[in-house]
Order: structure tokens, then C-alpha cells, then sequence
């Protein structure tokens, strides 16, 4: 296995205030969603990240990401150092698909229509007889599609995904997701997560070592499955590498307090966070960098 | 002690049921099953979980302490009432079941037999909607006068659907995938239903079965009020329950995020005049393992203290006898309990009719 060697920034920006996602209110979800339903609402505000210093955002392979992308293709020059760490897939989008046109029909949605492989998904029948292996594959790049011609240094699963693999026990689909990331797009796999301590047992079962794990990571102990403590002193082992989200717990902790905790633990690399307004952005990246010790400070500096 | 469980039915929900259980120290998954040997076959591949295409043959073949049952809604009836007669525990998901009277003989036999029974209900489990109801119980909005129950959600939001969902003999259809978690609800925070008036249904998009479905529920405490669902509404991200409640001192609004009660005026230190908001954050418990919601965790959890504490009741868990009764305001709601000449249901089939030409000729002609 190849070794983890991309450097991850010190900051990361979220999405979930993008796209009608927010954990405290309804109301706040669907007012973000109005804010940002025109894209360049959302691009505005990656290029206001993007002055304070934040290169690298961290998406879920939510359709209207398109679009986004297409934005940072058209403008290169402008951002030549962008990065994108997608997360796929769009949860909802293959669960609404299921409740609509049950499991197989979800799939054959979602594979591609064309190319060579298309004779093999022509009728339900081939779906079901096709190994789980080249189907994951092709929802990998059916994922990945949009981001092509972008850079693309860490992929992840998203959490409901990883944690329904974990529940069943499924270790052999983390290999599978393993090894295609870096063989086909030569980037690092990462694991999003609400059940640390289980998933990192897990991974190191089926010889996944020091991988980027993103998780909760904060005062308040808001979904941190598995316990705060145990959290703590896996970061404090060095045993992954640790990205951490939801600090504020949707903004049960005062800002500085959040901060102030997340860079106690020295073992996480990256911190991620979402954010709509300039002020807010800087505010928080400049506590992060205040809090944050040593040489880590200079790695979210563009 | 380790309760030995078999699961039936491996869709979105009992797949997630399937990590959930799989993830519980206290249960063993014993055995699963589904008819689509596709998924039991690469279950077989990739897990070491016992598999079966058959119900039965999991049942005579398994030593089993209880049964998950997350199949089609049209098999619930029949499998869990086997699952009764074999001594089984039950936790099956909604709604219970189709046939009122079906239900009432399954919940007689789980009584005479003392065995667990619980239905996925899981809303129950989140902690704004626990807090609604502890407030209402309090006395805290005074004397209920008012409520509404809304869910709202983007399930079918276009013309073609291939799935048992769309079929109304089967089950599916608004009124039992989405009007049930708001009936729920209002059993949970406000008491049953006991009767339906002024429904109004209709297809939007599907050929078979509600898209939306609103009515006037009045409660066997008399209390009246109004459900509102619709699984056509695409500008949701997931489904959204939510429950208004008016009351002679104050208001709850409530959805799975927060709990916003209004009070008139200072009834105690911690419940001040004017708004106070309780979000879920701050009221969920830690569970063992999350998947997608602490509540989904939270009522397996209570599933199996209830089995070890042989029975215990329990406010939040809603076990077979409180389902029916949700079962029997959805069928009220269809129409299967009523006269049909009895409260406008009459007139509800033109105005049904109207509607759906309305619609079409909006929708224009390849939608007729």
C-alpha cells in the first residue's frame, strides 16, 4: 500500500451550508438554501474564503456541485492552487432513488449509460449478476466525473455510507474503496465518520493503516460515538490522521472555547468548517491559526 | 444475556436496521433474509451473516429470541404474526399493519404469550419531539385547544415509480409512508385518533396510490386538529415532520431539530414568558453506534431493554397496540373504516376526479 503522503491544510472549508443542511434548525436550512440557490451565491463565498487563505474545500458529490466545479475549471488562473476533497456519494440522492425505484432500479439510475460497459447493465437481471466490485468502481467514477480536470488529493466516503458498511461489518468494502483511489486517481481514501473508535479498529482489520479519518471532534462530545475519552487518546496515538468537524456541535460551544479544544488535541491535522459570511470566515480561520502551534500554523497560508 | 434476532426484508430500511442490530452488544443477528438472492448473495460474500430467501425456512431452521421485520408493509401482518405464534419477540417496521382486524388478533396472541412487541416509529426517539411531549404532559401549554401535524418530503416527484410503494394494494401510498409518522405524533404527544373527517386526497404524480393526503383528526380526548402530508414536495432535502400545538398558556413548534415552545407568560424559573428553544443537539443521549440518526439506534436500544426487563413499559416505545391505532386512523383516512356515503366521502371522489383532470391538463398529454 502506497504510503499517505499529500499534506492536508491546516484549514478546510464545508459545505453543508450550501446545500439546506443544518443540524440546530429547519428554518436556518431552508434560509441558507434560498441564499445560496443561484451558484454564484456559493462560488462568492469560496472566493472570500479563498482571499482569507482557505484552498481547500471539502464537498459532498451533491449534484449542484457541478456547477461549482465548473466555475474553478473555468477560472484556473485564478486558482491555481484549489483543491477539492469530495465526498461521495449524495446520501439522499441514492435513498429517495431506492424508495423510488427500489434497489436495482436505483443502481442501473446511477450507472453510466454509455461506453462498453453499458451492454452488461441493460436489463435488471445483468445488474444483479454483476460482482460488487466492478459496480462499485463504476459509481466511484460515475461520482468522480464531475470533478475531472480538478484536483482531487484526498476522497472520501461519506458517513452514512462508511458507518452502514461498519454496522455490517463489511471490511472488505473499505479495501475495495482503498485500493481504487489510489490506483485510479492516484489521491489518498479518506473516511468520514460518526463511530471513530469502531472504524479505526476496523480499517487496521483489514490492513488499512494511518488513514484520514474525518469525524465530530469537540468539546461537547456531539456525536463522538464510541465516547470523548476514547476519541482523545486514539488522536493522541498517532494511529490516523484526524480531521476534525462539527467543532461548534452546530454551535452549542462558544467559538473560541471550540477552537481552543479541537487544538489541544495535537494528533488532528485539519480542522473543517462551514461558513457563510466574510466575517464569520476570517473569525474563524484566524482562531484556528491563533490556536493552532508550530509549523501547522504556515500550512493553510496559500 | 444475547438475544438472537433474524432480520426479514434487506431494503434502505433493513439495511440500516441490519448495521444498527449487527452493532449492538447485546443482540446476535442470528439470520437474515430476503426474497432478492442478488443481496443475499452478496451478503453471503461479504459478511458472515446467515442467509435465507424464505421467511419460514429461517424461522423452523433458526434458534431465534426475536424477529426484525422490515419487509413491503402488505407482508407485515402475516410475518410477524408467525413470528408471535413461534414465541418470538417483535420489532417491525411501519406502518404495523393493513388489516385493522389482522392486527388486533396479532396483538392478543403477543399479550397471551408475553412477548415484546415494537414498531419503528422512530420519531419518538428524537429528542425535540421526547421534549414536545413532555411539556404537553406537564401542563405546560395549559388546555390544548389546537393542533397541526405536517410531513412533507420529495419520495415521488415525477410521473414514473416502479417500487411496491406505488402500489396501493401493498401499502404504499402517502398516507402509510409519510400521514403515518405524523399520525404517530400525535399519538405519542397529544393521545390517539378517533375519527377522520374532511379528507382530502390526491394523486399527484403517482397512477395508484396519494401523493398528499389533509384531514381533520379529532382525538379520543376531543381534541381536534389537521394532518397535512405530501411526499411530492420537492423543496424538502428529506422528509420533514413537524407538529404545531396551541394551547390556552402558550405554543410548541416542534420538527427533529428543535423544540420551540411560547409561553404567555412565566410559569416557572426554567420556563420563562416568551420563546425558549430546545434543540435535539443539547437533548440527544449518546448511542453505541450511529447510523444516520441517534433515534434509529436509540429504539433498537429500547427494543432490547424492554426484552430484558420482560416487558416493561415504556412512554416513548410504541409498541403493537399503540401502532394499531395509528393504523386504524390511516385506514379511516383511505376510506376502509367508513361508510362511504358517510362525511363528504362522497364528494371527495369529484373532487378528486377534477383535481387529477386539472392536473393532467397542466401536466399536458403524455402525462394523461
Amino acid at each position: 500500500m502506497p504510503e499517505n503522503n499529500h499534506e492536508m491544510d491546516r484549514v478546510i472549508f464545508g459545505d453543508n451550508q450550501f446545500f439546506g443542511v443544518n443540524h440546530m434548525s429547519e428554518e436556518k436550512a431552508r434560509a441558507q438554501a434560498i441564499r445560496f440557490q443561484d451558484i454564484a451565491a456559493v462560488t462568492n463565498v469560496l472566493d472570500t474564503a479563498y482571499q482569507i487563505g482557505i484552498r481547500t474545500f471539502m464537498c459532498t458529490t451533491h449534484e449542484r456541485m457541478a456547477q461549482v466545479c465548473d466555475y474553478f475549471r473555468a477560472n484556473m488562473e485564478k486558482y491555481p492552487d484549489y483543491q477539492f476533497y469530495p465526498c461521495m456519494p449524495y446520501a439522499h440522492k441514492y435513498a429517495n432513488a431506492v424508495t423510488e425505484q427500489g434497489m436495482i432500479g436505483a443502481l442501473k439510475q446511477f450507472l453510466p449509460t454509455d461506453g462498453k460497459i453499458s451492454a452488461l447493465f441493460k436489463g435488471g437481471k445483468a445488474v444483479a449478476q454483476a460482482d460488487v466490485q466492478s459496480i462499485a468502481h463504476l459509481l466511484i467514477d460515475a461520482e468522480m466525473k464531475t470533478f475531472e480536470g480538478l484536483s482531487t488529493p484526498v476522497i472520501f466516503v461519506q458517513n452514512v455510507i462508511t458507518d452502514l458498511l461498519l454496522g455490517l461489518g463489511v471490511a472488505d468494502a473499505f479495501k475495495i474503496f482503498d485500493e481504487y483511489i489510489r490506483e485510479r486517481y492516484n489521491a489518498e481514501p479518506g473516511y468520514i465518520t460518526m463511530n471513530l473508535p469502531l472504524l479505526l479498529e476496523t480499517l487496521n482489520s483489514c490492513g488499512i493503516e494511518n488513514p484520514i479519518i474525518c469525524s465530530n471532534i469537540n468539546k461537547a462530545a456531539f456525536r463522538m460515538c464510541g465516547g470523548q475519552a476514547s476519541y482523545e487518546k486514539l488522536i493522541e496515538s498517532g494511529r490516523f490522521r484526524p480531521i476534525a468537524m462539527s467543532v461548534f456541535a452546530s454551535g452549542a460551544i462558544p467559538a473560541s472555547d471550540a477552537i481552543n479544544y479541537v487544538c489541544e488535541q495535537k494528533g488532528i491535522e485539519s480542522v473543517v468548517f462551514g461558513a457563510s459570511s466574510r466575517g464569520h470566515i476570517q473569525e474563524t480561520y484566524d482562531l484556528i491559526l491563533r490556536h493552532s502551534q508550530g509549523a501547522e500554523m504556515e500550512l493553510a497560508a496559500p | 444475556m444475547t438475544i438472537r434476532i433474524g432480520l426479514a426484508g434487506l431494503g434502505k430500511m433493513g439495511l440500516s436496521h441490519l448495521a444498527i442490530v449487527n452493532a449492538h452488544p447485546e443482540l446476535e443477528v442470528a439470520a437474515v433474509c430476503d426474497g432478492l438472492s442478488y443481496l443475499t448473495n452478496n451478503l453471503k460474500k461479504f459478511t458472515p451473516f446467515n442467509c435465507y430467501n424464505d421467511y419460514q425456512d429461517m424461522l423452523a431452521n433458526e434458534q431465534l429470541d426475536a424477529v426484525l421485520i422490515a419487509t413491503p408493509s402488505k407482508a407485515h401482518a402475516t410475518m410477524a404474526n408467525q413470528a408471535i405464534q413461534a414465541g418470538l419477540h417483535v420489532f417491525c417496521e411501519k406502518p404495523f399493519v393493513l388489516d385493522i382486524n389482522e392486527g388486533q388478533k396479532i396483538i392478543t396472541q403477543a399479550a397471551t404469550n408475553d412477548l415484546v412487541t415494537q414498531v419503528g416509529y422512530h420519531n419518538r426517539f428524537v429528542g425535540a419531539f421526547q421534549k414536545a411531549q413532555q411539556l404537553v404532559a406537564e401542563g405546560a401549554l395549559g388546555t390544548v385547544y389546537h393542533f397541526r401535524a405536517e410531513a412533507y418530503g420529495p419520495v415521488v416527484i415525477r410521473p414514473q415509480s416502479a417500487t411496491w410503494r406505488s402500489k396501493k394494494s401493498e401499502g404504499g401510498g402517502v398516507v402509510y409512508d409519510y400521514a403515518c409518522h405524523a399520525l404517530d405524533l400525535v399519538n405519542f404527544v397529544l393521545g390517539p385518533v378517533e375519527d377522520v373527517s374532511g379528507v382530502i386526497r390526491n394523486n399527484i404524480f403517482s397512477k395508484d396510490v396519494d401523493d398528499e393526503v389533509y384531514c381533520s383528526l379529532t382525538l379520543k380526548n376531543n381534541l381536534q386538529g389537521q394532518l397535512a402530508a405530501n411526499w411530492s414536495d420537492e423543496s424538502q432535502r428529506k422528509m420533514t415532520t413537524k407538529l404545531t400545538i396551541w394551547g390556552t398558556t402558550g405554543q410548541i413548534n416542534v420538527d427533529r431539530q428543535e423544540c420551540a415552545l411560547y409561553l404567555r407568560n412565566e410559569s416557572t424559573a426554567s420556563l420563562p414568558k416568551g420563546w425558549s428553544i430546545y434543540n435535539t443537539t443539547e437533548l440527544t443521549d449518546e448511542v453505541w453506534y450511529y447510523l444516520r440518526g441517534e433515534e434509529y439506534s436509540a429504539q433498537i436500544d429500547e427494543f432490547v431493554e424492554r426484552i430484558n426487563t420482560q416487558n416493561k413499559k415504556t412512554t416513548t416505545a410504541c409498541d403493537f397496540a399503540t401502532a394499531l391505532e395509528t393504523d386504524r386512523a390511516c385506514a379511516m383516512i383511505n376510506g376502509l373504516e367508513t361508510d362511504p356515503a358517510a362525511d363528504g366521502k362522497v364528494d371527495q371522489v369529484a373532487v378528486r376526479q377534477s383535481f387529477t383532470q386539472r392536473l393532467r391538463g397542466l401536466l399536458g398529454a403524455k402525462h394523461a
